[in-house]
């Protein structure tokens, strides 16, 4: 069980005593594709941020690969967000990925041109070699988020943390990502998503996480995305997010 | 024959003949290059207010200092202990922005100058006490507010001097940390990259250099080197180090010139010619800068017929790879019209 490349217990998130994540125990196996599913405001992005220690935690215990993430942060990668950064901000696409490396370069020490070489290849990896020049404002939504994800495949890790990457992108980079995390876990890595698209979870994610400040479910697509677990989830807000689920959710709900 | 004295005084000052002139122009390029280096930074950062607000709370620091000065033995007008006043002032005004924000719900603006104006009040009503308790004594002390370079000694060259090398190092040491902490934060966290110490050695920068520069510029235009030769620098190139680099030259040659005309024009504050020769580069950039300069800009819409800078250019042939769609259809972009927020022409 030590093994389990995430493995969280009790951990409760509150801020100012408002809880935002209650009591949540998930243990995700390795090898796998884990969709966090729960609608806006449910803490998805605050489990992967606690998670990594980016903000405090009220109670609980979060162990990556059986330790503490100080102790394996370098076998973890974060995708943050991809509106959280200023992408005006003067500097080009491989510059941004070879961020992912800062940590192995160490403190004040200077990027090298091999360092420059892996992050170029992982550029190429999701599909932008050639844009590797490129101010990152000179790339549209999709392209920005793929220097997000080649940031973190630079750092060769074995668990992948995203924040919905698969939000507000082209059809071709919705691709290149999910081909990305195809290939991720054939390669034994784990990764854990967090998605918008109800209608895609079946065929991008083998896992889900079911969140509404709660836990709701934990397991298997087959076993835990159910219609009934997703009324939990999304409660009276189901109709707000997915006309076509709910409409699905009644039907079978009926019969 | 008054016209033949004045030629000479200005290429005794132009020549740099004149020792005093020679330690004023040194100590304000070495000042720009300092702070011309750092302010890339917070302004990269989105904390270059707080270097105004910083340097307008090291006021009252320096008035204390001057009537506490006596009581521990030291000269009232000892430039020591006026700058550790200003320093410690400066520090107690930091600290209470960092509380209100964190602990009181305003926002970051109000903020700012709330503790901006409180402080320099309470700086000018120190001062005025200062003032009409030891006479003629305190005179010198409204230099720190404007700047006045002609008081620079050798001394203080010196120690503006050790302050550039100082921020070279600084910076050409922990360069790629403070790049990633100024373009996210989270990530630089999540790799456990101390953004708390990065961010205190950052705000540490600047409050050494505002106390070195208070006599060169003054604090009310200190903000103008942190602020201007970055902001111009911006126009000019897409890589942080350049934008240092540039910013560093911007501010360095803003202090050379402006203190050369205050030094050969009589009445002229430092301070003042010294923004005044970064605004005038300012305006040169924004206007020529290759990157979104207003003049690039329409040279631009008018070749290409596409919308300026900063508005979201539809994907043209060379901007597409292979097997990369423009982005319609499947998986539209809804933030295409908020990711720019108001640079639309």
């Amino acid at each position: 069980m030590s093994d389990l490349p995430l493995s969280i217990s009790g951990l409760t998130v509150a801020y100012q005593r408002k809880p935002v994540l209650w009591d949540i125990d998930i243990d995700i196996p390795p090898g796998s594709l884990v969709g966090v599913i729960g609608p806006n405001g449910a803490g998805k992005s605050t489990l992967l941020r606690a998670c990594l220690g980016l903000i405090p935690v009220a109670a609980g215990e979060v162990r990556f690969f059986g330790q503490s993430y100080r102790q394996v942060d370098s076998r973890v990668a974060y995708v943050p967000q991809r509106e959280s950064v200023d992408w005006d901000f003067p500097i080009n696409a491989i510059d941004v990925v070879t961020m992912g490396l800062y940590r192995q370069i160490g403190w004040c020490r200077p990027v090298r041109k091999r360092h420059r070489e892996t992050a170029r290849e992982a550029l190429q990896q999701v599909g932008l070699g050639e844009l590797a020049d490129r101010q990152i404002n000179q790339l549209s939504g999709g392209q920005q988020q793929r220097v997000f994800l080649a940031r973190a495949l630079v750092q060769r890790a074995d668990l992948y943390l995203m924040d919905e990457p698969l939000a507000a992108v082209d059809a071709a980079t919705e691709q290149a990502i999910v081909g990305t995390l195809r290939s991720l876990r054939d390669a034994g890595k784990t990764a854990i998503v967090i998605h918008h698209d109800l209608p895609t979870v079946r065929e991008y994610f083998d896992r889900v996480v079911l969140l509404n400040v709660r836990l709701l479910a934990s397991g298997p697509v087959e076993e835990a995305f159910t219609d009934e677990n997703l009324q939990q989830t999304y409660g009276g807000r189901l109709t707000l997010l997915d006309r076509a689920t709910e409409a699905i959710a009644r039907r079978e709900i009926r019969t | 024959m008054n016209r033949y004295l004045l030629a000479e005084a200005w290429t005794r000052t132009l020549l740099l003949q004149d020792h005093n002139t020679r330690v004023v122009v040194i100590a304000t390029t070495a000042l720009g290059i300092a702070a011309g280096v750092i302010g890339s930074f917070t302004l990269l950062r989105r904390r270059a207010l707080m270097g105004d607000a910083l340097s307008h709370a090291m006021l009252p620091g320096i008035g204390l200092a001057f009537l506490a000065a006596p009581l521990i033995g030291w000269s009232e007008k000892s430039l020591p202990v006026l700058l550790a006043g200003a320093c410690a002032s400066g520090i107690v005004g930091t600290g209470t922005i960092l509380f209100l924000r964190r602990y009181v719900r305003l926002n970051e603006d109000a903020v700012l100058g709330i503790v901006l104006s409180v402080f320099f009040g309470a700086g000018l009503a120190i001062l005025g006490l200062v003032q009409q308790t030891s006479g003629g004594h305190a005179a010198g002390l409204e230099s720190f507010i404007y700047g006045k370079t002609a008081s620079i000694t050798t001394t203080d060259a010196i120690g503006i001097g050790v302050t550039a090398v100082l921020t070279i190092t600084f910076v050409g040491c922990l360069f790629k940390e403070l790049t990633l902490l100024c373009f996210d934060e989270g990530f630089a966290a999540a790799k456990r990259f101390s953004t708390l110490g990065l961010d205190i050695g950052l705000m540490g920068m600047v409050i050494v250099i505002t106390v070195v520069g208070l006599q060169a510029v003054g604090l009310i235009l200190m903000i103008a080197l942190l602020v201007i030769p970055a902001s111009a620098a911006r126009f000019w190139t897409t890589h942080v180090a350049t934008m240092a680099w540039l910013s560093a030259a911007i501010a360095a040659v803003s202090c050379l010139v402006g203190a050369l005309i205050s030094a050969s024009v009589p009445d002229l504050p430092s301070g003042a010619m010294i923004v005044l020769v970064a605004a005038a580069m300012f305006v040169v950039s924004i206007s020529l800068g290759p990157q979104s300069g207003i003049f690039t800009r329409l040279a631009d819409r008018r070749a290409r017929l596409l919308p300026p800078p900063g508005v979201r250019r539809n994907p043209s042939a060379e901007d597409r790879v292979a097997g990369d769609r423009p982005e319609v259809g499947v998986g539209q972009t809804k933030d295409a019209d908020r990711r720019y927020p108001g640079t639309a022409p």
